[in-house]
């Protein structure tokens, strides 16, 4: 048997790419989750940032899963998409693939590429700064200046920019349509399809490609327009 | 019978001499078909135009012309075998077109499908497909047993059937946006291990014919589902899946 390890085969990196895929599907709702928070609760959210940013566990263990994960799943993506370009060496002089695919389908790799653009900013606001303040200035208490827990204050900072809110609402565009396709195509990479179930499946999809982007809308919008920084405004 | 609606069409046809030439579209102009016509009636009609002005016919593939041979592989309008659905190029018939139009007309597009004339591909790495594995190596001489002996369940019977209607005609191949031959090599795949038979060697054969699917040049599949849609059988996505989850227990044996 020639050329059976899973890297290696059309089959084999469509099922990587789709366990890659499950990866961040879970990770997109914890951070939802997480996020949430910060418009209902801003100690709830502050004691969460504090535990997830000195658990050793995520710090150490699953924060270089998840960049793996992501490098991984892009990486991929974009081996994959240079691979099906070589498949097809002339283009039709005319093509309708809108009459049986969907677009979200067709551009997977520009929603991804879309989507990991915006983390550039996403890690340039956030994670680096996190980082300097943690490694390079070794702070790892979590508190400013006056003494209070950092974190809500620093997303709600971030959000007062209209420009920056409106970047990341488009990049929630993006996200929405890669996982519309993205969700229910994983199932069927690593071979779920049921007659009962894969209908289900793909309205689930539907509902989590929808619900998880707009709530990360939600949340940016309401720091800009509902949670000022005053402690008087904040929840 | 209905009168002849003598449609008059311009066509684009893709002119290629032969495998190592750089081919071009080419307009040419039909007059008087037939609503009644089939594409390659119509494409015969062309062709008889051409010779009779001394020009190169246009090559075709074509053998059974009633959908079971899988040769018409043309890709009209920027679909495969046409604006119709479950038909090959041959059941496509003129009245899904109107007077005045103008039809594109290309060979498949993939690179594991070269072009060799004008229409015609050469559509013999799906032959290397099934010869690396697409087959049941039992020695049935003179001690085959009927093969009603064999319970089989009806929903595997069916789902075996269905998926050997695939006619290998390459319309998956040539309508997905990778040019990749899942659908095809799935189908193959399925109708061999859904039943006793085939469960034998299924592990090695589903690993034996995706290298060689890979070997070929095809794309990698990303689930969009064009291949279904454009199948004049409609083979289903369900061997797609089949095949991947086959792939994935065979290798982690």
């Amino acid at each position: 048997m020639s050329n059976s390890a899973l890297s290696k085969s059309s089959v084999g990196r469509k099922v990587l790419m789709a366990l890659s895929g499950f990866f961040l599907l879970v990770f997109l709702l914890q951070h939802c989750t997480i996020n949430l928070l910060s418009i209902i609760s801003k100690d709830l959210f502050n004691e969460i940032s504090h535990f997830m940013g000195t658990n050793p566990v995520v710090q150490i263990f699953l924060q270089p899963v998840l960049i793996f994960g992501f490098i991984f799943h892009l990486g991929m993506g974009i081996y994959l998409e240079i691979n099906n370009k070589k498949a097809r060496n002339v283009k039709y002089a005319m093509n309708k693939s809108a009459v049986n695919s969907t677009w979200m389908s067709r551009n997977m790799v520009i929603t991804g590429i879309m989507i990991f653009l915006f983390l550039g900013l996403h890690f340039y606001d956030f994670w680096i700064p996190e980082i300097t303040t943690k490694l390079v200035q070794q702070d790892w208490s979590g508190l400013d200046a006056s003494g209070e827990f950092r974190y809500w204050a620093e997303v709600n900072h971030k959000f007062h920019d209209p420009v920056r809110v409106g970047i990341y609402c488009l990049a929630f565009v993006f996200l929405a349509l890669h996982l519309l396709h993205g969700f229910q195509s994983a199932f069927q990479s690593v071979g779920f399809r049921h007659r009962r179930y894969t209908p289900l499946i793909k309205k689930l999809g539907n509902i989590y490609a929808i619900l998880i982007p707009a709530l990360f809308v939600v949340i940016a919008l309401a720091h800009h327009f509902c949670c000022c920084s005053a402690a008087s405004c904040a929840p | 019978m209905a009168a002849n609606t003598g449609m008059n069409l311009t066509l684009k046809i893709w002119r290629q001499k032969d495998a190592k030439s750089s081919g071009k579209m080419e307009t040419y102009q039909v007059r008087d078909i037939s609503d009644h016509m089939s594409f390659l009636e119509m494409m015969d009609v062309l062709n008889e135009q051409l010779i009779g002005e001394g020009k190169e016919p246009v090559a075709f593939d074509h053998d059974c012309r009633e959908g079971i041979c899988g040769m018409c592989s043309m890709y009209i309008n920027g679909e495969a075998h046409g604006p119709d659905r479950g038909v090959t190029t041959c059941q496509l018939h003129m009245r899904k077109f109107k007077d005045g139009d103008t039809i594109y007309i290309e060979p498949w597009r993939a690179t594991a499908f070269p072009v060799v004339k004008d229409l015609v591909v050469d559509r013999s790495s799906f032959d290397r497909v099934m010869n690396a594995g697409g087959f049941v190596s039992v020695n049935t001489s003179g001690n085959a047993q009927d093969a009603n002996a064999i319970p089989i369940p009806k929903e595997d019977a069916d789902k075996a059937f269905d998926a050997a209607t695939c006619i290998g005609c390459g319309a998956c191949v040539a309508t997905c946006k990778n040019a990749s031959a899942m659908l095809f090599v799935s189908a193959k795949v399925s109708q061999l291990s859904l039943l006793p038979q085939g469960q034998v060697e299924a592990k090695d054969r589903v690993q034996k014919m995706v290298d060689q699917m890979d070997k070929e040049g095809f794309g990698n599949c990303t689930n969009t589902g064009a291949c279904e849609v454009e199948c004049p059988k409609g083979i289903s996505l369900d061997n797609i899946a089949r095949m991947n989850s086959e792939y994935l227990k065979a290798s982690t044996k």
